[in-house]
């Protein structure tokens, strides 16, 4: 049993558990943060991309051992703020980037991690940063076209 | 499962030195969890090096640049001593798998993992990489090419951890370039990846035209571990850079390389391959 004391969507908490448990289950199981989604489980599809110190990670990859105390973990639930969507996540819904939705979280946490490193990215740079994102449904440009405008936006 | 984290390296090489509690050591764990997921078998234990800082540095000293081996594929390839001097390498670190991936994967358990297929090899490799392994008894440098014994065989004793990757300088290559041929831009496993470094001069006579001084060419993919191609190396070397010789190179590394047919790709293609991007790679000199 270990214990950490880290940040979730920027709340202070005490977390808890056996060290092989993955961060992916702590949020979805242990904290009822559904919105984090698992594809695969291996780190190929991008589905439970959360953000750890502003680095998009795969939750599904990252045990609870590895955390450290005072990490900050941000999930797709954190980005609202008093019940109102962020500016990425209202051009996912206004340019159609949303179809299924399953990979859409994960997608909004890779284009968040790039959004704050690099205010203006080019379609290039939008399309590298979101390749850990598999997406069945819409084809990535309308993905690439929000992520585009919430650039300018921001 | 008993859990450590060792803050010092001394720490972590104590732990490993007593068989009660030498497990396998979680870097940024994108290798080992898929493995430990997909196997029958869970791990007792494991020691969980994240907190040992002191393997996260990137230096330039006189005679080397070193890399720590608890660097994440992103800190490389972030790195301005990595961009400036060893680009290949970084555009190998941003090969790798994605940015989830390279945010968490390390080049020391990239290495230790020893997949044929690891993108980071290639250009280590041509690079003249040697890795430091550490242990409560000592360290030890050895070359990156020596390290691998054979399919998913390392030469590392069960006390031992790698602890840092150097590459010798000054460069001596005047042009080098890594490419890496998959399915998709990321997320892919490589059906081949090669890096080549080579030395120009221009000949003394009228036409200045182009010499290899030196040639050095590395590959994933293409055999049970990293491979090196001397025959074709020798074939290049203080030879003048001209049509016969370019297609003769290529015609040399698509049958100096004996890959095999996999899920991924056929021993045909990747040589076929190989020998192609030999050719791109002396037409762009």
């Amino acid at each position: 049993m270990i214990e950490r004391i880290i940040f979730i969507n920027g709340q202070e908490k005490r977390v808890s558990g056996e060290p092989e448990v993955r961060l992916l289950d702590l949020l979805r199981e242990g904290m009822g943060l559904t919105g984090t989604k698992e594809g695969c489980g291996e780190g190929e599809c991008g589905a439970c991309s959360i953000l750890i110190n502003s680095e998009v990670v795969n939750s599904c990859l990252f045990l609870l051992g590895q955390l450290n105390d005072g990490d900050r973990v941000e999930t797709i639930e954190g980005l609202e703020k008093d019940g109102r969507l962020s500016v990425l996540q209202d051009c996912f819904v206004k340019r159609g980037a949303i179809q299924c939705g399953f990979c859409t979280p994960g997608m909004i946490m890779a284009a968040e991690a790039l959004l704050r490193k690099n205010k203006k990215p080019s379609p290039e740079e939008v399309r590298e940063s979101i390749a850990g994102n598999i997406c069945r449904c819409t084809g990535y440009s309308k993905i690439v076209e929000a992520i585009l405008e919430a650039a300018d936006r921001r | 499962m008993k859990y450590f984290k060792p803050k010092s390296l001394t720490e972590a090489l104590d732990l490993l030195s007593d068989e009660k509690t030498r497990f396998e050591i979680l870097a940024g764990g994108t290798d080992l969890i898929v493995q430990w997921r997909s196997s029958p078998i869970k791990p007792n234990g494991m020691i969980d090096i994240n907190q040992v800082e002191e393997l996260k540095n990137i230096v330039e000293t006189d005679e080397y640049i070193e890399i720590g081996a608890l660097c994440t594929h992103r800190m490389i390839a972030q790195s301005k001593i990595v961009q400036i001097h060893l680009t290949p390498l970084s555009d190998a670190c941003r090969s790798v798998g994605a940015i989830q991936i390279q945010n968490r994967g390390t080049i020391g358990g990239n290495i230790a993992n020893a997949s044929p297929a690891g993108d980071l090899p290639p250009a280590l490799v041509v690079y003249n990489c040697e890795l430091e392994l550490s242990s409560i008894y000592g360290r030890r440098w050895l070359r990156l090419r020596d390290f691998f014994l054979d399919y998913r065989k390392i030469d590392k004793a069960p006390e031992e951890m790698i602890t840092r990757f150097r590459i010798p300088l000054p460069i001596e290559y005047t042009d080098v370039k890594f490419y890496k041929i998959g399915t998709r831009k990321a997320q892919a496993v490589s059906k081949a990846a090669i890096c080549f470094g080579a030395t120009l001069r221009l000949s003394s006579g009228q036409a200045h035209e182009k010499i290899i001084e030196k040639i050095s060419i590395a590959a994933a993919s293409m055999g049970p571990t990293v491979v090196t191609a001397s025959k074709t190396e020798g074939l290049l070397t203080e030879n003048e850079i001209d049509e016969d010789l370019i297609r003769d190179a290529g015609r040399s590394l698509a049958n100096e390389f004996h890959p095999i047919d996999d899920i991924r790709s056929t021993a045909k293609y990747r040589s076929t391959v190989c020998g192609n991007l030999l050719v791109r790679f002396l037409k762009n000199l």
